[in-house]
């Protein structure tokens, strides 16, 4: 029964969009003669959406964008330069200088440039090579941007839950949970059973148990932060390479620092070969060491960059097809869509937590 | 490009918040949370393992106590018997003892019966004889005084003793 009424769900909403399209394909005719539409470039909206940010943006108001500053930390030749990112007028484009001691500087699509002395002819203070790639030098940007604000605030939830949680345990004499503990303590338990014994081992699992629920708890909160649409949540953090390559370094550094004689034995020559094997394996697996945590980087990114891609490419529908007719199957797929990366936000969370716990189980392994 | 270029400063703030977050949470919420949770299971454990312990010991008291039970009622039963035995027993002794005492009550009454009955046959012999004699004696001289009356009386004897 469950399958037939999915079916006919399923039809219900390919038939809506098509009657949506359709007729947003006529509007879209009768519209072109008479309005002129300010050219919309989509690929920047999302780049710009899914990137980071010097500012953290909450909403446009009468054509003035009303955002928050962000203080910007600058490590310079001349030490640390600090100034809050409202002195950059919230242009991006590089024509407005911050002047700190001696030193220059412009932004200039998302990154600190050292400023030129004189604009060039786009009033830019920056020289551009024949690719339009800043020629400038970069400065070490260790601002708090968007998604960095975002990180210490999932940080301040984490602790405030997790210490709550911990405290209530404290406070019953026979160890129940009481409170957000009781939410909490199914998926430690879950961490516990289904990812940390099953594949690092009774006995050795204890010591990986904080950094496998840290990392878990760390990823799942920042995903969901990522999907709640308004301020002070929505950025992109856990959908971020840097983030993803930090967690997956760790997990590398863990994997290699704990590594037992057997997992080096198993890159370096292949116990059970004949020796031409041993040879041609031990590339491959050394390649392998490396690849593993890149895999793990690069699934996350990929994932949850994919998911705010697909929710802001189905509201683009809106601009790309120039008509309001569009918006029902735009906010049907939206919801659809979120619906759907609530659960893989989880998936994913828990298939990086799976995986660090599986490499460090091999690690771990024995020779038998 | 920029999408998957890594930011020095987010992998710098990265590192360093996860460091913390995981210091924190290791020291201050991972540790106690597991041990409840290891304490909590272990207890429970225990207290399973005890509730069995006390089921099996359960069973063993009943047994025993059904056990306990029947050699009771085997001993009831033996007392039982033994008492009725002692019973018949005693009456029988008793009934033999009585019989005996009877018996013995009962011949030495004969024997005194026969002794009485003995003397006082003699006694009535002795006195019969002197009370013969004396009668006799009177007869005998009442009829001597008389000579038709001696005459009468040998007559009547002849007569008798012809009749025999």
């Amino acid at each position: 029964m469950g399958t037939i009424n999915y079916n006919h769900i399923k039809k219900l909403i390919l038939g809506l969009f098509f009657v949506f399209a359709f007729s947003s394909l006529i509007a879209q005719e009768h519209q072109e003669e008479t309005i002129k539409v300010e050219e919309f470039n989509i690929t920047e909206m999302i780049m710009h959406h899914i990137g980071d940010s010097h500012n953290f943006h909450i909403l446009d108001w009468n054509g003035h964008p009303l955002s928050i500053s962000l203080p910007i930390i600058l490590w310079t030749d001349n030490g640390l330069v600090t100034f809050m990112s409202n002195e950059f007028h919230h242009d991006e484009k590089g024509t407005v200088v911050v002047e700190k001691g001696n030193q220059r500087f412009t932004l200039f699509h998302g990154k600190i440039y050292y400023a030129n002395d004189t604009k060039n002819s786009n009033g830019e203070y920056i020289t551009l090579d024949y690719e339009n790639h800043p020629k400038n030098l970069k400065v070490i940007d260790l601002s708090i941007t968007k998604n960095v604000f975002s990180m210490f605030l999932s940080i301040i939830v984490l602790i405030i839950l997790f210490l709550a949680a911990a405290r209530s345990y404290k406070k019953s004499n026979n160890n129940m949970p009481s409170g957000i503990a009781k939410f909490i303590e199914p998926i430690i338990i879950f961490i516990r059973d289904e990812v940390a014994i099953p594949n690092i081992g009774e006995h050795k699992y204890r010591k990986y148990m904080p950094f496998l629920l840290t990392i878990f708890f760390f990823i799942w909160l920042n995903n969901i932060f990522g999907l709640i649409p308004f301020f002070p949540f929505s950025s992109n953090l856990s959908g971020n390479i840097g983030f993803t390559f930090t967690l997956a370094l760790l997990t590398f550094i863990i994997t290699t620092v704990v590594a037992k004689k057997n997992y080096w034995k198993h890159i370096f020559w292949m116990p059970g070969l004949p020796v031409p094997m041993k040879i041609f394996l031990a590339p491959i697996e050394f390649i392998g060491m490396f690849v593993k945590p890149i895999a793990l980087m690069i699934r996350l990114f990929a994932n949850i960059t994919a998911g705010h891609v697909i929710v802001l490419s189905l509201i683009s529908l809106i601009f790309i097809l120039k008509t309001v007719w569009i918006s029902p199957a735009s906010v049907i797929f939206t919801v659809f869509i979120s619906v759907i990366e609530i659960l893989v936000v989880a998936i994913q969370a828990y298939i990086f937590t799976m995986l660090s716990a599986l490499y460090f189980g091999q690690a771990l392994e024995e020779e038998h | 490009m920029d999408l998957v270029t890594p930011d020095i400063g987010l992998i710098f703030w990265t590192t360093l918040s996860f460091l913390i977050l995981l210091f924190i949470l290791g020291k201050f919420a991972w540790k106690p949370i597991l041990n409840s949770v290891n304490d909590r299971e272990t207890s429970i454990l225990k207290a399973l393992k005890e509730a069995e312990n006390a089921r099996e010991e359960m069973k063993n008291l009943t047994a025993n106590n059904e056990r306990i039970l029947k050699d009771a009622r085997i001993e009831r039963e033996a007392m039982i018997k033994e008492a009725r035995d002692i019973k018949v027993k005693m009456i029988s002794d008793a009934k033999e003892e009585a019989k005996i005492t009877a018996d013995a009550i009962i011949s030495q009454a004969q024997e005194a019966i026969k002794n009485e009955k003995k003397s006082a046959m003699a006694d009535l012999k002795s006195q019969m004889a002197s009370l013969s004699i004396e009668i006799a004696e009177k007869v005998v001289k009442e009829e001597l005084s008389n000579k038709d009356k001696q005459l009468k009386l040998v007559e009547d004897m002849l007569n008798d003793s012809t009749l025999n």
